[in-house]
């Protein structure tokens, strides 16, 4: 079984020798072809995913006033900002609420209008220092009026996802969108075969200080994503089946495209935001092939009940991406009908885009300077008091 | 409005009364021809009903009074709380006008829903979310090129998919 490193792919990619396909094209590759016959044939599988990611932000760095001011408290269009951090840095979260807007608006769409290259009110109070002696400021600041801006998102690009149904008697509102009441529909949230950690299911190519597209641009992999559950319970070809691990991902916010980072309301439960991921993979061996030509047949996922607003939700019914992507699935005797909140069309978009970068020879790719872990489950919150 | 029931009932069973009205419903909308022949008009409506009102038999009375053909496209119904009907209604202008009226008499609001809702395409971002609540399968997911595809014709203006969208692509011309 032969190899190929990260350098000689690197070097196809620089004489724009490179043969690339996306994570769907891979598929009837391998069908042709076989596994032996893709992995002579191809270097490089690109993968997409375009969903609403709670867990997203950016840092923004101002540029000092005159005199200067240590802001303790920052709102952006009315959007409050975490502040504390040094004087003139803030982090955006996409789900912080605008104070005079409410659910309309929030720190997604301050993070979409600063792409956008608009302008963003900027108001910062402070309690006053000797050296920072301002205590209040309003302006107006653009992406490129401001030093640092760049988004920071401590989960991202979840590996597979519950889908969501409700078998309550009205209807709920949730982060995986409308649910109707008495299992009217099934939600359901990753691109299946073509999403980013379906398609390296053990991470042998994607880790810390992998180059990747984030909303548009050139980012990279952070760190492991905040609840990173790697110990999720696995199918036999090693996709999990349900919410396993996921990213920290880093980039430039001010490189980025308003196509690839759409803020989003979910009616009743409020802001989140659009990420729009692409990763590169490596066909290092024939292992490599086999990984990302999963079917969405192969991949699996449960419904849960979200009409159980707890902690642990009851699973109705285990589903492969093949049925979801049907229009409707069977949960015991019934039918029901099915829809995605991910763009599957967007998230084709970004993977066909990221295989022009590295066909043309713009985007090489990083190998991994530390591993993600393979195992670990994140912990519940215990020892609370009140409610 | 937390609603008891909130169904799609195309043809089926509503506030209770409208079976009389379903078997009128069946035996032609669909062919386009007026019980009578004279100026013949299809309109779309929403009956909004105050709550105590769910119990009248509103549709059966515009069947048999008024003559009218009704079919019920969407029903957001509760017996204690304020509901929602939309329904398409063919008559003579005359007796839609009468049927109408009546409707105000009872006390139940209704707004003629003209046209479709707006679809800003620029915005869209195909994600299927709308997909999932639209009662008449206006709006749908093509399955090959996984973008979304709106049938203005089917669109009734239930506006569930104004809410549901999370981009704010879907709009309603009012
Ligand atoms: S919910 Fe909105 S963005 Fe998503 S497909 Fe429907 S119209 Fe487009
Ligand atoms: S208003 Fe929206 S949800 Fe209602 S029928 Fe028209 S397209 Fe479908």
């Amino acid at each position: 079984m032969g190899y190929k490193s990260f350098d000689e792919i690197n070097e196809k990619i620089r004489s724009k020798k490179a043969v690339v396909v996306t994570a769907e094209e891979i598929i009837g590759i391998v069908d042709e072809v076989g596994v032996e016959g893709a992995f002579r044939e191809v270097d490089v599988v690109t993968c997409g995913t375009f969903s609403p990611m709670c867990s997203s932000g950016a840092f923004l760095n101002f540029g000092h006033s005159d005199p200067p001011i240590r802001m303790s408290k920052v709102w952006l269009n009315d959007v409050p900002a975490c502040a504390g951090l040094a004087a003139v840095d803030a982090y955006i979260g996409a789900t912080e609420l605008s104070e005079s807007r409410g659910m309309e608006y929030g720190g997604a769409h301050v993070i979409e209008d600063l792409i956008a290259g608009k302008k963003v009110r900027l108001r910062a109070t402070s309690y006053g220092t000797d050296c920072y002696p301002r205590r209040a400021l309003e302006a107006w600041i653009t992406a490129d009026s401001i030093n640092e801006a760049y988004m920071f998102n401590p989960r991202n690009c979840y590996q597979n996802y519950g889908a969501a149904a409700n078998t309550s008697d009205r209807t709920i509102y949730t982060y995986m969108g409308t649910l109707l009441p008495k299992l009217g529909n099934v939600n359901y949230c990753t691109a299946g075969e073509l999403s980013p950690l379906i398609c390296d299911p053990f991470y042998r190519t994607i880790g810390l200080g992998s180059r990747i597209f984030l909303g548009g641009a050139q980012g990279y992999v952070a760190w492991q994503g905040t609840q990173n559950n790697p110990s999720q319970p696995r199918a036999e070809n090693g996709v999990p089946i349900g919410g396993a691990a996921c990213l920290a991902l880093i980039g430039d916010l001010k490189q980025m495209d308003p196509r690839y980072i759409r803020a989003a309301v979910f009616e009743k439960y409020g802001v989140t935001m659009f990420v729009g991921v692409g990763t590169a993979i490596p066909l290092l061996d024939e292992e490599m092939v086999r990984h990302v030509a999963v079917r969405n047949r192969d991949v699996k996922t449960k419904i849960f009940d979200y009409s159980v607003a707890r902690r642990s939700k009851p699973a109705l019914a285990e589903v492969s991406y093949e049925e979801l992507r049907s229009g409707s699935v069977q949960v015991g005797s019934r039918t029901i009908p099915t829809a995605p909140l991910s763009s599957l069309k967007m998230a084709r978009e970004i993977a066909q885009k990221l295989k022009d970068w590295i066909v043309r020879g713009e985007f090489e790719l990083q190998e991994p300077v530390a591993s993600l872990p393979r195992e670990g489950s994140p912990q519940a919150l215990e020892n609370y008091e009140g409610e | 409005m937390a609603l008891q029931k909130s169904t799609e009932v195309n043809g089926g069973i509503c506030d209770g009364t409208c079976a009389a009205a379903n078997a009128r419903t069946h035996a032609g909308v669909d062919a386009g021809t007026s019980p009578t022949g004279t100026a013949e008009k299809r309109i779309k409506a929403l009956l909004t009903y105050p709550p105590g009102a769910v119990g009248k038999p509103i549709t059966y009375s515009l069947v048999r009074q008024f003559d009218l053909w009704i079919n019920i496209l969407h029903a957001e119904i509760a017996a204690d709380k304020a509901g929602r009907l939309i329904m398409d209604i063919l008559g003579d202008a005359s007796d839609i006008d009468r049927g109408l009226a009546f409707l105000e008499d009872e006390g139940i609001e209704y707004e003629i829903l003209n046209g479709s809702a707006l679809w800003d395409e620029d915005r869209c971002v195909h994600c299927g979310a709308c997909t999932a609540v639209c009662p008449s399968h206006a709006l749908t997911l093509d399955k090959n090129d996984w973008s979304l595809a709106f049938d203005r014709e089917k669109c009734y203006l239930c506006r569930l998919c104004t809410r549901a969208c999370p981009v704010g692509a879907m709009s309603t011309p009012i």
